[in-house]
């Protein structure tokens, strides 16, 4: 079994990203063990998780994270998820995870063509996800911040990611009809965050690692307290 | 030397909020007539004569569009 403050993180660092030192902060803030991996490595050993943080990785040049997900690292990135091991990938983070293919649909441009940074109220639809354990109904207040958080995916995918429960966060006030208003990504269904459909990989718009350590909030520490819970259970 | 130009456009299903922003400045700018306005990318490209046409559809397929909300096409000059 692994103690808990032997649980290591890997924090993903490309060229861009700008949110890896808080998670990182957020991390060793619980307890828990986090180190920084760089993109151009090639392994993953020694890590019970994986992080890919939020930033602009490559600029965001082509589309966000596109090019992020072709880096040396998204291929063990791939093979640690095919392992059934778990990743969660954090606003860009979220980006680069749907372009490499680990989580399904697409971030579009949010329909107030607004860059919105705030904190939100977000509902938890599911959590049989590993990343967490809350109830669903649950709501947690959490910061967003982006210009590409409309969430997209064709009908036939989103009735399957319904049906498995991947639709594991949404944010409980947006009126998803009112495609001018200022405030919201607009996101399909109010989606928030998903998971693959095996439950290691989650994606999530908001940031966890900015309300873990008391200063903003505390909401955000579910994610990573959750995931230990959860490789200890199953050690 | 072969030259590539490719389009990349949102499928139709997709809202473009960049595209409907423009054409709404266009209406307050008094161009009328305007029914629909749609952004995408053009993307010139050099490369060297045994680059294929299939070669550059696979650059498309992996990097320069996202089948899941785009389209291309590939005009070889």
């Amino acid at each position: 079994m692994i103690a808990v403050s032997d649980f290591r993180f890997g924090v993903i660092i490309f060229p861009g990203t700008s949110c890896g030192q808080d998670v990182v902060h957020a991390i060793r803030h619980l307890g828990f063990d986090a180190d920084y991996v760089w993109h151009a490595d090639s392994s993953l050993d020694g890590f019970d998780a994986v992080v890919i943080p939020s930033g602009a990785s490559y600029g965001n040049y082509l589309r966000s994270g596109a090019i992020a997900s072709h880096s040396p690292i998204m291929e063990a990135v791939k093979d640690y998820a095919e392992l059934g091991k778990p990743v969660l990938g954090i606003s860009n983070g979220f980006q680069i995870l749907t372009e490499a293919g680990l989580l399904p649909g697409e971030m579009l441009q949010n329909k107030s063509v607004k860059y919105v940074s705030k904190s939100v109220q977000i509902s938890v639809q599911n959590n049989s996800c590993q990343w967490l354990d809350i109830a669903p109904g649950t709501e947690l207040t959490l910061p967003i911040s982006h210009g590409f958080g409309s969430f997209y995916v064709d009908q036939d995918t989103l009735k399957e990611m319904e049906a498995n429960g991947q639709i594991v966060l949404c944010y409980a006030q947006c009126d998803c009809a009112a495609a001018d208003q200022e405030d919201a990504s607009c996101s399909l269904d109010s989606i928030a965050a998903v998971s693959n459909r095996q439950g290691n990989v989650l994606g999530m718009m908001p940031y966890p690692e900015r309300v873990t350590d008391g200063i903003a909030g505390t909401d955000g520490g579910a994610f990573f307290s959750a995931i230990v819970k959860h490789i200890k259970e199953v050690a | 030397m072969k030259r590539f130009n490719i389009y990349v456009t949102s499928k139709p299903v997709i809202y473009d909020p960049a595209g409907k922003a423009a054409e709404n400045a266009l209406a307050r700018m008094n161009f009328e007539g305007v029914e629909r306005l749609r952004i995408g990318k053009f993307i010139e490209m050099e490369c060297a004569d045994e680059v294929s046409l299939a070669d550059v559809e696979a650059m498309c397929d992996r990097l320069l569009a996202n089948p899941v909300i785009e389209d291309y096409r590939i005009e070889e000059q």
